[in-house]
């Protein structure tokens, strides 16, 4: 018996300390040091509480994975699981948390946890005047479909100060002069999607228009003329992705292009736009790229890298410096990311892993 | 007269489990199988099938936590979709999901578990015995009367941590010579609240599992009956309602969620063997209905909060021949036919399909003084059709089997065995229809197994009176393995990633030796290895390189003091082998003591003595230190 016993104490050893910490490695990526820094958002996958931070310092050249959990070693269970948006406004650094329910603010140059705002299934952030603005795919109190709404925090407190009740499931908003747009998506009833744009006066806190656009909305981009720049993920069936353009002086649909988006990023003329479509009816993605002209209104290019060996691109940025096109790949969404730089031509400058689903880029301005 | 003939049978049988020790390894078993039967169920610190399964080697436990939380069982890493889960013969198949939750299955009224590798190592068998990779049999009590008693029966009750009320009853009844009858219910309630801790960079944080709570009904009922003839037949019904909260993962902001589900699953079942002469035939027949609604709260669409509701049933006819054609040699004959339908409300784009499965197995056996040989084909013919949208398609397949057994020596003791067998596994209803997450183009997961291994058992009239010692090495590659890869909200997709071959090692030894003459032991200990690696060569999600289990018990006069410990290995919760999804060991010490005194028991048990806190499912946080009482009366 004493045998055993001794045999059983050898395996305990096996297992290492209770206390394990997150590292943060950095990888020196680049010489390149006009480069803009920038955070990088993980989302992870849903329920492994897997959303990380990684940091790009443009003066080094140098990627730091993963630096969240060293910075705020007491904050339980890190940032959190699947983060869906990331914005700097102020001084301050804003990670939205689905999974979580929580905005996580931080210091926008030391990472620092500052505190949070506490929004159930948030989804996308925005800022006006000094407060801050999230979506949630939440039922409004009071809505009897499902509706979700718009949630006004304040930026020092992080109370939520109001909320108002926009369409359902809202995703990304955009604010132009002192209108917000919301693309609402209606997700959680795929048999009848959501089809509009909310729109809210931001000084009043009131909805003043709802336009109709196509189903299932998505992203929701202001350009520098007073357009918005709305995408529709289409029902995954017979509705194609498509892009449409709405003006925010009439607060209408003026144009539509027939061009998938999951996701784009405006930089000074253009739209930079990755397209990942699955289709129910195939059972297959459908991968592409364009470049729209949002002076013209039109279609510029239908690739805009080269020798692309991207799986599944995700996330897409522009250096509002040196014009390099960032794009992430979450390849299967089950092994950990990468992140392509490419510069203005298209030529691909360098690449390094990621967490798991890299997703957001948001630069230091 | 005739019906003497299977009492004796009876008497037989319980002599024998009386003598077993905590595993029996099947003398001369042809197929690597594993057993945990009568008392030594009893003494097992298990609520559950899946409890006790705990204990066998080749297997992980997916073990959500808690009492009501899903435990699935996934045998040599194929994945839990390739175990066969048979009770009283008949498998208990979910054709929406492809998995059976053997934590629904309490030890109350099960008299033995057999866990197979390949296939049971008889070829006198439904054709779906010949169909998985890998298959579990549960045996539930029948009834037994050695004298003139013609009614008896057990009640029980337990309770413990987690707030666990389990009363239970049992009635025999003996209707006539030839017929008896029990009727077996028990319910389960917990609250499912336990302690769980998590530490990390600086902190360290303990909370209350919540929505772990469940709320189950069993009831059944069978008739067992000798015919005037060699025949017997048994029939049963089988009831089980509950409802129970889904405990979700621990994340970041929800330490509890909002999902429920609730089940009914019912089914009757029936058998009828024969023997004349040469031929021996069974006939098997089954219908069930399974009803789940999930609600989830989180989720609110233009009706209201998520509700689906999925029903399901199951027609299943089997009919299995053999024929001695010589003493050596039997050659047998298995056909079965089952139809599954599935129907689901407020589910978007669900096709109602309707699979209908045709299953032939042509087997033969070969019984030389020395060796033992087994051979058999399956064929699997499944049509397929759906009201609406995209068919999964009709699907044929061919899949043989080939099972030796040899004794080297003049020596029964030492066998050395050996098989090969091909597995095709259908996608579930599941895989192929559910919404979003479905695929219709998916193909079926086609497997090949290969085993060596060797076991020796002696048993001896003296001090040393058992001593087993078995090992197998394996090697299975499974193609278009089925997974769910998962992506943005409502992206997930089930996928055929392509291979995984697995390579792994099960050893066991069991001894009962008596140092004293009033002491009993038992001791038994499992080890498992397994490299089970995908086209990255990477080891596959939760799967242990090392793993194992000690079992140990001493009973002295009316005392029975037990003894468990398992181990599992470091693993991965993501597809590649690096620190961010590394999940530590884990590995717990169990303990129980047992007196009784004429009909009456009482056990008390401690689980996880030293309180360790572990995931089995990374975030799915298991319960530390807890403890249950049970106490029975046979009557």
């Amino acid at each position: 018996m004493r045998k055993w016993i001794f045999v059983l104490l050898v395996l305990s050893a096996c297992r290492k300390s209770g206390t394990n910490s997150s590292s943060s490695e950095a990888t020196h990526v680049t010489d390149d040091t006009n480069q803009s820094s920038f955070y990088l958002l993980n989302e992870g996958n849903m329920g492994l509480n897997q959303t990380t931070l990684d940091y790009f310092n443009g003066r080094k050249g140098d990627y730091n994975l993963n630096i969240y959990g060293e910075i705020n070693p007491t904050i339980v269970k890190e940032l959190g699981d699947v983060g869906n948006d990331l914005k700097i406004y102020g001084n301050k650094l804003y990670a939205v948390i689905n999974g979580s329910d929580r905005v996580e603010v931080m210091d926008k140059h030391t990472a620092k946890h500052l505190g949070e705002i506490s929004v159930r299934s948030c989804r996308y952030i925005s800022f006006y005047n000094g407060k801050v603005y999230v979506s949630s795919f939440a039922a409004a109190s009071g809505s009897t479909d499902g509706a979700g709404f718009i949630a006004e925090a304040d930026t020092s407190t992080f109370e939520v100060l109001r909320t108002l009740t926009v369409g359902r499931q809202p995703e990304e908003m955009a604010v132009v002069g002192s209108k917000m747009y919301v693309a609402n998506s209606g997700g959680y009833t795929s048999s009848n999607y959501d089809r509009t744009l909310s729109v809210i006066d931001l000084n009043t806190f009131t909805l003043i228009k709802t336009i109709d656009v196509a189903v299932n909305l998505h992203h929701v981009k202001a350009d520098r003329y007073g357009n918005l720049y709305v995408s529709s993920r289409g029902d995954y069936y017979n509705i194609p992705s498509k892009l449409f353009i709405v003006s925010s002086t009439t607060d209408a649909v003026t144009d539509s292009l027939n061009l998938g988006v999951s996701n784009l990023a405006i930089r000074g003329d253009s739209a930079y736009i990755i397209s990942v479509q699955w289709s129910n009816n195939t059972g297959t993605n459908t991968i592409s790229y364009g470049i729209v002209n949002v002076k013209t209104k039109s279609i510029v290019s239908n690739g805009f890298i080269q020798n692309q060996a991207l799986t599944t691109p995700y996330g897409i940025a522009v250096d509002p410096v040196t014009r390099d096109i960032l794009i992430t790949d979450v390849k299967d969404y089950l092994l950990p990311g990468t992140l392509y730089c490419f510069d203005k031509t298209g030529t691909k400058k360098w690449s390094v892993s990621t967490g798991n689903i890299p997703s957001v880029i948001t630069f230091i301005e | 007269m005739l019906c003497l003939n299977l009492e004796a049978q009876q008497k037989d049988t319980t002599h024998t489990l009386q003598t077993i020790t905590i595993f029996s390894a099947k003398p001369g078993a042809i197929t690597p199988v594993q057993t945990l039967s009568g008392k030594a169920l009893e003494k097992m610190n298990s609520l559950s099938v899946a409890d006790a399964a705990r204990f066998f080697s080749g297997v992980q436990i997916k073990d959500y936590g808690g009492v009501g939380g899903l435990k699935t069982l996934n045998v040599h890493s194929m994945g839990t979709n390739q175990l066969g889960v048979f009770y009283d013969g008949i498998q208990l198949s979910n054709a929406q999901n492809g998995t059976v939750d053997l934590g629904r299955f309490s030890l109350d009224n099960i008299e033995q578990i057999d866990l197979y590798n390949a296939q049971k190592g008889v070829i006198f068998q439904p054709a779906k015995g010949f169909a998985s990779a890998a298959s579990i049999y549960l045996q539930s009590k029948k009834p037994v009367f050695h004298d003139a008693a013609t009614l008896h029966g057990k009640a029980g009750f337990k309770t413990g941590s987690f707030g666990l009320i389990n009363p239970s009853l049992r009635i025999e009844k003996k209707l006539s010579s030839c017929i008896s009858a029990v009727v077996s219910s028990e319910w389960t309630h917990a609250d499912g609240q336990y302690k769980f801790r998590y530490r990390y960079n600086d902190y360290d944080t303990t909370a209350v599992r919540k929505n772990g709570d469940i709320d189950a009904w069993r009831v059944e009922a069978a008739v067992y009956g000798n015919g005037r003839d060699s025949s017997n037949w048994h029939v049963q019904g089988y009831y089980y309602n509950a409802d129970r909260g889904l405990p979700g993962p621990i994340v970041k902001g929800h330490f509890e969620n909002g999902q429920r589900q609730w089940d009914r699953n019912a089914f009757i079942q029936g058998g009828y063997n024969k023997s004349f002469g040469k031929y021996n035939m069974q006939l098997n027949a089954k219908y069930m209905l399974d009803y789940v609604r999930y609600l989830d709260t989180s989720i609110v669409t233009t009706t209201g909060p998520l509700i689906n509701r999925f029903r399901q049933h199951e027609y299943y006819l089997s009919s299995a021949n053999q024929y001695r054609i010589k003493d050596w040699w039997d050659v047998a004959l298995s056909a079965d036919f089952q139809v599954n339908q599935m129907t689901a409300v407020n589910l978007d784009h669900f096709s109602i399909p309707t699979r209908i499965t045709t299953l032939v197995a042509g087997a033969t056996q070969l019984h030389f003084q020395k060796l033992d040989l087994q051979g058999s084909l399956l064929a699997s013919i499944i049509n397929e059709s759906t009201k609406l949208y995209t068919s999964g398609g009709n699907r044929r397949a061919y899949t043989p089997a080939v099972i030796a057994s040899w004794q080297p020596l003049a020596n029964p003791a030492l066998r050395i065995r050996a098989f090969y067998k091909e597995i095709f596994r259908m996608p579930t209803f599941n895989d192929l229809y559910y919404t979003t997450t479905g695929n219709p183009t998916l193909k079926p997961e086609y497997s090949k197994q290969y085993d060596a291994g060797a076991s020796y058992t002696r048993t001896s009239a003296g001090w040393w009176q058992y001593f087993a010692i078995q090992a197998d090495a394996y090697y299975s590659r499974v193609t278009d393995k089925i997974v769910a890869v998962p992506g943005k909200l409502f992206r997930w997709q089930m996928q055929n990633i392509g291979l995984v071959n697995i390579y792994g090692i099960d050893a066991g030894v069991q001894t009962s030796p008596r140092f004293f003459k009033e002491i009993g032991t038992n001791f038994s200990l499992k080890y498992t290895y397994q490299r089970a690696t995908d086209n990255n060569d990477q080891q596959i999600v939760y799967v242990p390189l090392h793993s194992g289990s000690f079992t140990t018990n001493l009973s002295w006069k009316a005392w029975d003091l037990n003894y468990n410990f398992v181990y599992v290995g470091s693993r991965y919760y993501g597809s590649v082998n690096i620190p961010e999804y590394y999940i530590e060991p884990w590995y717990t010490h169990d303990l129980s003591l047992s007196w009784h005194i004429s009909q009456l028991k009482i056990n008390g048990e401690i689980n996880n003595i030293f309180n360790q806190y572990y995931d089995v499912i990374y975030n799915y946080p298991m319960p530390g230190r807890y403890y249950r009482i049970t106490a029975s009366v046979n009557f």
